[in-house]
C-alpha cells in the first residue's frame, strides 16, 4: 500500500480548500446584503464558484475511487481511524449535498443558474417560494454542519501535527 | 307537441343569434383572462415578471382595425418580480419611483392590419413620466364570444430611467426588456 497522496489528490485537496472556503465566507457575508447590483454580481459568482466546486468534487471523488490514499498510521487507536473516516465521508456527502441544495433553492426560487453567465444549468424544480425557503434553511443548515465537520477537519490534523507528531498533516502537504 | 317545443326553441333563438351578429366589437375586457409579463436578463440569467394589477380599455372591430382604439393603464406597484425584496426595490425611486408615478400607460392612436390575424398598434407608451412612440405588433385570435390579443415588444430600461444610479448601468440588468401581454376582451352589445 503506498503510503503518499498523488499530486492529483493533493492539488485537487488543495484547490478545493481555497475554494470552498471563498464560498463560505462570500455565502454568509452576502445573504443578508440589502439588494443591490453587487449583491446580484455576488450571488451569481457564488453560484457560478458552486457549480464548479460540484464539478471537482466528482473529479475528485473518481480520483479516489480509483487511487486509495496512504492509510492511517497503524498507532492510531481503531475508534480514532473510525472517526477519521466518518469524518472524511461526512466532508464528501457535504461538498455534494451542498451545492445540490444551492442548486435545488435557486431553481425553487425562481433564479436559474447560468454557469458563468453562459452555460444554463437546468432548474430541477418549479418556482415554488415556501419549497425555495425551506431549501434556504437546508442549504444553511447543511453549511454550518460543514463548518464544524470543517473545524474537527483542520483540528485533528493540527493535533496529529503537534500532539501524535506523526506524518497525517505533512502527508498532504506539496513537498511531502 | 315536439314540432310546437321546436318553434319556441327557434322563436326565443333567434332574436339572440341575431344580436351576436350585430355585435361586432370587442370592448368588454376581461381583466382576469389578461395577462402582462415581462422577461429581462440578468448576468446572463433570463428572468421573468408580472403586474397583477393593470386597466384596459378597449375597442376592435375585426371590420374596422383601423379604428379600433386601446388604453392600458398598468399599476406598477402591483408588479410581482418573483422576490418580495425584488418587488420592493423596483417600486423604489431609482425603479419605477411609484409613489411619484404610479402608472404606466399606453395609449394607442393609430391599428393598422398586416395581414392574416396580425395588425400593427402604434401608440405613445408613458413610464416614470418619459413617453415613446412604440409599435406593438399583436395578432387577434377570435374565441367565441370574445377575443383574445397577443403580443409582445421590446422597450430599453435606459430610455425611461427605469433604473437610475447605481443600477444605471447595465452589466448586471440588462437594458432591454420583453413585454409581453395577452387581453381578452368579449364582445359588447
Amino acid at each position: 500500500m503506498t503510503d503518499r497522496y498523488t499530486g492529483t489528490a493533493k492539488t485537487l485537496h488543495w484547490l478545493m480548500a481555497i475554494l470552498l472556503f471563498g464560498l463560505l465566507a462570500l455565502g454568509f457575508y452576502m445573504h443578508d446584503l440589502p439588494l443591490s447590483p453587487e449583491k446580484l454580481k455576488l450571488y451569481s459568482w457564488h453560484k457560478w464558484a458552486g457549480v464548479t466546486a460540484f464539478l471537482l468534487v466528482l473529479v475528485r471523488l473518481a480520483w479516489r475511487v480509483t487511487h486509495l490514499p496512504p492509510a492511517l498510521p497503524a498507532s492510531m487507536p481503531r475508534i480514532m481511524q473510525l472517526a477519521a473516516h466518518a469524518g472524511h465521508f461526512a466532508l464528501y456527502a457535504l461538498m455534494i449535498a451542498i451545492p445540490l441544495s444551492g442548486w435545488l433553492m435557486s431553481s425553487a426560487k425562481g433564479f436559474q443558474t447560468v454557469w458563468f453567465g453562459v452555460l444554463p444549468i437546468p432548474d430541477l424544480l418549479d418556482k415554488n417560494k415556501e419549497l425555495g425557503d425551506l431549501l434556504a434553511i437546508v442549504h444553511k443548515g447543511l453549511n454550518l454542519l460543514f463548518v464544524a465537520v470543517l473545524a474537527g477537519h483542520i483540528g485533528a490534523a493540527l493535533k496529529h501535527h503537534f500532539i501524535d507528531r506523526d506524518d497525517i498533516l505533512t502527508r498532504m502537504l506539496p513537498k511531502h | 307537441m315536439k314540432r310546437f317545443i321546436l318553434t319556441l326553441a327557434l322563436a326565443a333563438g333567434l332574436p339572440l343569434a341575431a344580436n351576436t351578429a350585430q355585435a361586432a366589437a370587442f370592448n368588454q375586457v376581461q381583466t382576469d383572462k389578461s395577462a402582462i409579463t415581462f422577461t429581462y436578463q440578468q448576468m446572463g440569467v433570463k428572468m421573468d415578471g408580472k403586474f397583477r394589477k393593470f386597466a384596459a380599455k378597449l375597442s376592435f372591430d375585426p371590420a374596422k382595425p383601423t379604428e379600433a382604439s386601446t388604453t392600458i393603464d398598468v399599476d406598477l406597484a402591483s408588479v410581482d418580480t418573483g422576490a418580495p425584496e425584488g418587488d420592493q426595490e423596483v417600486a423604489g425611486k431609482p425603479w419605477f419611483n411609484t409613489k411619484a408615478f404610479p402608472t404606466a400607460q399606453f395609449v394607442s392612436t393609430g391599428v393598422k392590419a398586416v395581414g392574416g390575424n396580425r395588425y400593427d398598434v402604434t401608440g405613445k407608451l408613458t413610464i416614470k413620466g418619459k413617453t415613446q412612440d412604440i409599435v406593438v405588433p399583436a395578432t387577434f385570435t377570435p374565441q367565441g364570444n370574445s377575443g383574445v390579443f397577443d403580443g409582445s415588444f421590446t422597450i430599453r430600461r435606459g430610455d425611461f430611467a427605469i433604473g437610475e444610479g447605481a443600477w444605471a448601468k447595465f452589466d448586471i440588468v440588462a437594458n432591454d426588456i420583453q413585454i409581453k401581454f395577452r387581453i381578452t376582451a368579449a364582445s359588447g352589445k
